[in-house]
């Protein structure tokens, strides 16, 4: 049979050979969650310096204005409320957890969208060995990612004004981190379910993150509240990320028993959205 | 070439049997069988909605089957999602390229699924973008990119992981009839190579470019099967006669045209005589004092073959 003579010219040039097939499906069962994170990271390397203002403007905003501003009107009407520390002090912890679930709203929403609808950014991983729980795993590996670096740079900011006195302050990032995912989580879950964009974000940002926010024990202690909107606080979890932000930043006291709550709350949020994510993917990718 | 395959049994890469999938009370694709062997270009000829895509799927393992067996180099996509996926290579229908990202990322980022290394895809990127004509994109933004090279980047990152099977979705939908020259261009040089491709098409010229083999599905159900060469002989004449007497006389003219060639069909623009010699029914037809607008004796096409099994146009 007489050699073709316009395949293989360049006979110099190493071989370069992919692995096989079995090693790629080996290390994607293994690893494949955070070969997505990778490339969710890569996009949000993009809009990176977004994030790090974001992440710094905003507290210097609200530190400024209502730890600064607001502050000397609050504590000269009665400093006591607060534990006995600043107002400042006080806030701190909470907008940092607040920062993180309103990042969480932005996180586990629209991208979700895009992946399944807009720029179906999910199908070209799903073609690969990547399952669909591999791809909402790295999405939430990415964003942790970015709730470590933007609650970090925020308590770094909080830690400038001298605002986090304790010495276990900096286990606030990671209760940061913890809210983030309990809220984000579920939103997930829910945001894999939607087929057509009505405004259903922007519905959640009002009617939901918006009264977390402001009914959290954010600005003022939660039990000042009247029992009728208390609830709030409760299933929020601003309220329980916030509480345990101020064990941490400055030894607010109160019963162990709470404090291992408001974690157990956290987690068991998070490890619930989880599960409806996963399901959620799994069943819409497989149709 | 002196290798056993071309004496022993053909090693089929894809075997699907009594394939089936619904949704609801649809049945997208209903009862389908097939086997490819290693190295063929596979065909699936339809038009829209007749069940290619959702086959495509089942055979990428993404999409599970209601019922039947399929088998992808010896596994079920439903019980080895990663492992048959890692085999394959993947150009949907629609592009899903990552548009924030640029084109050679869109490239590396791709092979990181196969758990690929860097030092692997930063020269095969480059190798794959060349492949592709698109050396000097290779910095832009995926959107500044036109229709064709878009495609041919899909194309290129399916081959990021050297697959020994490609799944083509409509591989030219949409592109101006150069860019569909160009990539057919790059798809041959693949099935020289040894790649087998399986692509869906509704374009009967591509399904005669490409495919040694097809089958003419419709509704879901498989119509005929075989190479283009041979579909067209046992469905079709050897020519075609395409006549056009005018919108008003296209529907009344049949039976004045009775008893030349072997068959008559009466579209809504033309009516097609098929004969075995065009010119000789041309002939016949003037001998009748039959006056067409417009007349153009032709070769037999694929699309004749799916208009004589389905009474219908390919592309509507």
């Amino acid at each position: 049979m007489t050699k073709p003579l316009h395949v293989q010219t360049t006979t110099a040039a190493p071989a370069l050979r992919a692995h096989s097939p079995e090693v790629s499906a080996a290390r994607a069962r293994r690893w494949g969650a955070f070969y997505y994170a990778e490339q969710v990271l890569r996009v949000m390397k993009g809009y990176g310096w977004t994030i790090v203002m974001y992440g710094v403007g905003q507290p210097v905003a609200y530190l400024f204005a209502m730890g600064v501003g607001l502050a000397t009107l609050v504590q000269a009407n009665g400093a006591g409320v607060f534990g006995g520390v600043s107002y400042l002090t006080f806030i701190a912890p909470a907008l940092l957890i607040s920062s993180a679930v309103m990042t969480a709203a932005n996180e586990f929403t629209f991208p979700v969208m895009d992946g399944f609808k807009w720029r179906r950014v999910y199908y070209g991983p799903h073609a690969s060995p990547l399952t669909p729980e591999q791809i909402a795993g790295g999405q939430i590996i990415a964003v942790t990612v970015r709730f470590l670096l933007q609650s970090a740079i925020y308590f770094a900011v909080v830690a400038l004004f001298g605002a986090s006195p304790g010495a276990w302050g900096w286990v606030s990032i990671l209760v940061a981190t913890l809210a983030g995912l309990s809220f984000g989580l579920p939103l997930m879950a829910y945001a894999a379910t939607i087929k057509e964009d009505k405004g259903q974000f922007a519905m959640v940002m009002r009617f939901i993150v918006m009264p977390l926010f402001l009914f959290s024990g954010t600005f003022f202690p939660l039990d000042t509240l009247p029992l009728a909107v208390r609830w709030i606080g409760w299933i929020s979890p601003i309220w329980h990320g916030t509480e345990l932000g101020r064990v941490f930043s400055y030894g607010y006291e109160e019963s162990p028993l709470l404090t291992v709550a408001h974690v157990a709350f956290l987690l068991a949020l998070a490890a619930a959205g989880w599960v409806l994510t996963r399901r959620q993917f799994a069943k819409r990718m497989a149709s | 070439m002196s290798s056993p395959a071309e004496t022993g049994p053909p090693r089929y890469v894809i075997t699907a049997e009594n394939l089936t999938k619904s949704y609801g009370d649809v049945t997208a694709v209903d009862g389908i069988s097939f086997r490819v062997p290693a190295g063929e270009a596979f065909g699936l000829l339809g038009p829209n909605g007749a069940g290619k895509s959702t086959t495509m799927k089942m055979i990428g393992g993404v999409s599970q089957r209601t019922s039947g067996s399929l088998s992808i180099m010896g596994l079920d996509p439903e019980q080895h999602g990663p492992e048959v996926r890692a085999h394959l290579g993947v150009v949907p229908q629609q592009d899903n390229l990552d548009e924030e990202l640029r084109v050679r990322d869109n490239l590396l980022v791709y092979g990181r699924y196969f758990g690929l290394p860097m030092s692997y895809l930063r020269p095969k990127a480059d190798e794959l973008l060349e492949f592709a004509q698109l050396t000097d994109k290779a910095k832009s933004k995926v959107d500044a990119l036109s229709g064709g090279m878009k495609r041919r980047l899909t194309i290129a990152r399916s081959l990021i992981n050297e697959p020994r099977i490609l799944l083509l979705d409509e591989p030219t939908t949409g592109l101006d009839p150069q860019a569909r020259h160009i990539l057919w261009d790059r798809l041959f040089r693949l099935k020289e190579q040894g790649v087998t491709l399986i692509l869906t098409t509704h374009y009967m010229d591509e399904a005669e470019q490409l495919c040694d083999r097809l089958i003419v599905v419709d509704k879901g159900r498989i119509m005929a099967e075989g190479s283009p060469a041979s579909l067209i002989r046992e469905y079709s004449t050897r020519e075609v006669l395409e006549l056009r007497f005018g919108s008003e006389r296209n529907a009344t003219i049949g039976a004045e045209l009775e008893g030349i060639g072997e068959r008559i069909e009466t579209l809504p623009d033309r009516v097609l005589i098929y004969a075995h010699d065009g010119e000789a029914a041309l002939e016949q037809v003037s001998v009748r004092g039959l006056r067409p607008v417009t007349s153009l004796v032709r070769r037999s096409s694929l699309e004749d073959v799916f208009l004589r099994l389905t009474g219908r146009s390919l592309v509507d």
